[in-house]
């Protein structure tokens, strides 16, 4: 056993369960309790001296027992180095370190006498800690927003940290900013044109895209190369190149502020990639299928209908959950051709509150997560055929 | 009978393929043509407005006489700029109504009235007076008269039309002492957002490839920044990072790690002192770099999980066997492995960085050193109203997205050949 081993061991252990507890005690901030430190120097030495406890005592107690013994130990310092703390928080503080001191059971003098060691569990420690971090940071702001969006601005005025959410004051209360959102703010109205123009963009690109891609994928023409290769360059100009031309082309032609001209701005924005993505996979389709449909005598349109499309069914869906949330969130088109109130998209409904006269913060954050509730729904209950269309489609972003 | 059928098969594919190509062409590469049209021309967003003829109607009745009754059209150029040819008036009346007088310019047949009002110069401004009686002796009614709408027509020029071209945009754009500013900022943007989502992930995916409980959770979670609503995060974002207000500067003063508020969105400039030596960092730049990469590194990470589940475990486990630490392993077997996916991201993500709009504009929107070229094409187009100056830095994005589409293709081909 080397003691360079041991010292990484216990520095490393001590500052991921000092990091998981910062973690816990920014969310109970969060709640309105008051703390205003972080211990650092008291929970970290004991943290190693419990750390260093816990490779002492090896395999020689039941693990269980070890666990939960080292556990309650840290809780009770830490509830006796932080004051006037609710129970809750000393209950997350056990369970916490329960969790931690799970992960480093097996540890002992032995494994620490091995190869590499120090560095297997710097990588281990990482890894946890990487997952840890990583989950907190991407869901802290949609964590914000949520909380957000049921409070008011005078309280958050009073204690900015204080996100706790009153269940004593009713449900109508509660959910009041999306009453207002819905009937003052009119997003009842912007989600139905949301809803319409991804739909539509949805069922026309795939009535474009499904005929041409079996034209790219299947058939012999002149110029096929060229196209193949084209859809690919086209596909990586950005909409940023295309607003001046568009705007002042639609302007004159009266296409703004009408959902018509987003529309034929989204269908051809995602056209490409549909056809990229489609073709690809009608490819993978095995030929004998069409050439016993043509046998049979089906004609192009039969053999599309009854041969391709039942068969390509997963490829279609995932094309069309793509193609949906691309014009649910696009902004930049929105933002261009609508000015008028009546036909705001949802993201444009978002982007003209905050613009407008100070709007409460919690009318912007219940406007944003009704923007962002219905995608992540979809997201996570079609997560295996959305993720297939981000993969294929996601030279684009 | 086989060229028969070769025939109809080419026949049918460009009927499948005639529909996507042509919306493709006009929204797409017709609006990328005209952008060089527009860059060389001098047009204002005022000028888009198609100059109108316009008329306003007045009905006043005529004193101690309701038989008779006087129709004032106010007469105006919609436009300030622009003049109008060959105007054309047309109005409808009742029945029993004609006109006492007429002048030259107009007709009054079958209750239609019509005027050749001819050409009317920018800001043009006339009032056109007729009197008109009730061929009966009956009272008018003014009601009926005002119900019925002057209907005119006349041609104007288009300004995107004409054939008067100048080099002004480009000589605006390049001589401008901030360009070069510009160009940094973008630079400096693509390169770090990108190098950034690309190790935080490869980061992730390493951390995902491994077994653990609630793994395919993870992975979901993981992907939320990519697939919500850009304009939710940002604003979402921007409360977190209010100096006032903001969640993350009040976090910060409570555990005494800052004295006062950062303006992180604010702040062009802040000075590190880093052993002894003061660095400037671009601090507003930053922090939307940081956005940028905690929105798209699910991409690479997507991206590079999917290479990662590929890899044969024989690797590792002859590694093992060879005595190999784990950042040997890594070295050695796991990134020569994803190189070629990196590579390929790399180029993908750095050409549609170069492109970002929508995360700058709704976090700073341009201010405090965050202006980027996309950017600039709104403020010139949009904020300031130079369509031609817009379509000019647009013009130079492209210029910039077809050297580094040809430099990807390249490296498409060699990483072709080489397999």
């Amino acid at each position: 056993m080397k003691i360079k081993n041991i010292f990484t061991y216990c520095f490393i252990s001590s500052l991921f369960l000092f990091s998981l507890i910062c973690i816990w005690k920014i969310l109970v901030t969060l709640q309105g309790i008051e703390l205003t430190n972080f211990n650092f120097n008291k929970l970290f030495i004991f943290g190693i001296i419990l750390c260093a406890i816990n490779l002492l005592i090896g395999k020689k107690l039941n693990l269980n027992i070890k666990i939960i013994l080292l556990a309650l130990l840290f809780s009770i310092f830490d509830y006796l180095v932080s004051i006037n703390l609710p129970i809750w928080y000393s209950f997350g503080i056990f369970l916490i370190s329960l969790f931690f001191f799970n992960n480093i059971k097996d540890y002992d003098k032995n494994f620490l006498s091995k190869n590499h060691s120090s560095q297997k569990l710097f990588f281990n420690f990482l890894t946890l800690f990487g997952i840890t971090l990583f989950s907190f940071v991407i869901l802290f702001p949609f964590y914000m927003m949520l909380v957000t969006s049921f409070k008011t601005q005078a309280l958050l005025l009073l204690n900015p940290l204080d996100f706790s959410i009153n269940f004593a004051q009713g449900l109508p209360e509660l959910f009041k900013s999306y009453f207002i959102v819905f009937k003052d703010y009119n997003f009842g109205r912007y989600m139905l044109t949301s809803t319409i123009v991804s739909l539509g963009t949805v069922i026309i690109t795939l009535i474009f895209a499904i005929p041409a891609a079996y034209a790219v994928a299947r058939l012999n023409f002149f110029g096929k190369n060229f196209l193949s290769t084209s859809i690919l360059i086209i596909y990586l100009f950005p909409a940023i190149v295309l607003v001046i031309p568009l705007y002042t082309i639609f302007s004159q032609l009266g296409l703004r502020n009408s959902i018509e001209g987003l529309l034929i701005v989204y269908t051809a924005t995602t056209l490409p990639v549909a056809i990229y993505m489609l073709q690809g996979y009608f490819k993978s389709i095995p030929k004998e299928l069409e050439e016993a449909g043509i046998i049979d005598g089906q004609n192009w349109l039969g053999i599309i209908f009854k041969i391709i499309l039942p068969l390509s069914l997963p490829a279609i869906s995932s094309v069309a959950l793509y193609v949906f949330m691309i014009a649910w969130n696009e902004f930049l088109f929105s933002l261009m051709f609508l000015d008028r109130p009546n036909t705001f998209t949802l993201s444009r409904a978002i982007q003209f509150l905050n613009v407008g006269a100070e709007t409460p913060r919690q009318y912007l954050m219940a406007g944003s997560v009704v923007v962002t509730l219905p995608i992540l729904i979809i997201f996570v209950y079609f997560e295996k055929y959305l993720v297939s269309g981000l993969t294929a489609g996601s030279v684009k972003g | 009978m086989s060229s028969k059928l070769a025939k109809i098969e080419k026949r049918t594919a460009y009927l499948l393929i005639l529909p996507s190509v042509l919306l493709v062409f006009s929204i797409i590469l017709f609006p990328i043509f005209s952008n060089i049209w527009i860059s060389f021309k001098n047009v204002e967003l005022k000028d888009l407005r198609i100059p109108e003829p316009r008329a306003k109607k007045l009905v006043k009745s005529i004193n101690d006489n309701p038989n008779q009754i006087k129709v004032i059209y106010k007469l105006r150029n919609s436009s300030l700029t622009q003049e109008i040819t060959n105007v054309k008036f047309k109005d409808k009346y009742p029945d029993d109504i004609e006109p006492i007088s007429l002048n030259n310019k107009c007709q009054f047949k079958s209750n239609l009235l019509k005027c050749e009002l001819g050409n009317w110069p920018k800001k043009y401004r006339e009032n056109l007076e007729i009197v008109f009686q009730n061929i009966n002796n009956q009272e008018i009614s003014k009601k009926e008269l005002k119900s019925y709408k002057p209907k005119l027509s006349g041609k104007s020029q288009n300004i995107l039309l004409t054939y008067e071209f100048t080099l002004n945009n480009f000589k605006k754009v390049i001589k401008d002492k901030a360009f070069i500013d510009l160009l940094s900022t973008t630079f400096y943007y693509t390169f770090f957002g990108t190098i950034g989502a690309i190790v935080f992930g490869i980061l992730a995916a390493q951390m995902v490839n491994q077994k653990f409980f609630g793994r395919t959770f993870m992975r979901s979670v993981l992907l939320f920044p990519y697939v919500a609503p850009v304009v939710a995060l940002a604003y979402t974002w921007e409360l977190l990072l209010d100096p006032t207000s903001g969640t993350l500067n009040n976090l910060l003063i409570n555990y005494q790690i800052i004295d006062g508020p950062i303006n992180l969105l604010g702040q062009k400039y802040v000075t590190l002192n880093i052993l002894g030596f003061d660095f400037k960092l671009r601090l507003a730049l930053t922090t939307v770099i940081i956005f940028e990469i905690w929105r798209y590194f699910p991409l690479a990470f997507l991206f590079i999980l999917a290479r990662l589940q590929a890899v044969p475990k024989e690797l590792y486990e002859a590694a093992d066997v060879d005595g190999a630490n784990p950042i040997q392993k890594f070295l050695n077997i796991t990134l020569p492995q994803i190189l070629a996916v990196i590579s390929i991201l790399f180029m993908i993500r750095f050409i549609w960085n170069f492109n970002k709009f929508e995360d700058i504009f709704l976090l700073t929107g341009g201010a405090s050193g965050t202006r980027t070229l996309p950017i600039n094409v709104y403020q010139q187009g949009f904020s300031i109203g130079d369509i031609g100056m817009g379509s000019a830095v647009s013009i130079v994005i492209v210029v910039f997205l077809l050297i580094f589409m040809f430099i990807y293709f390249k490296l498409l081909g060699k990483r072709a050949d080489e397999n």
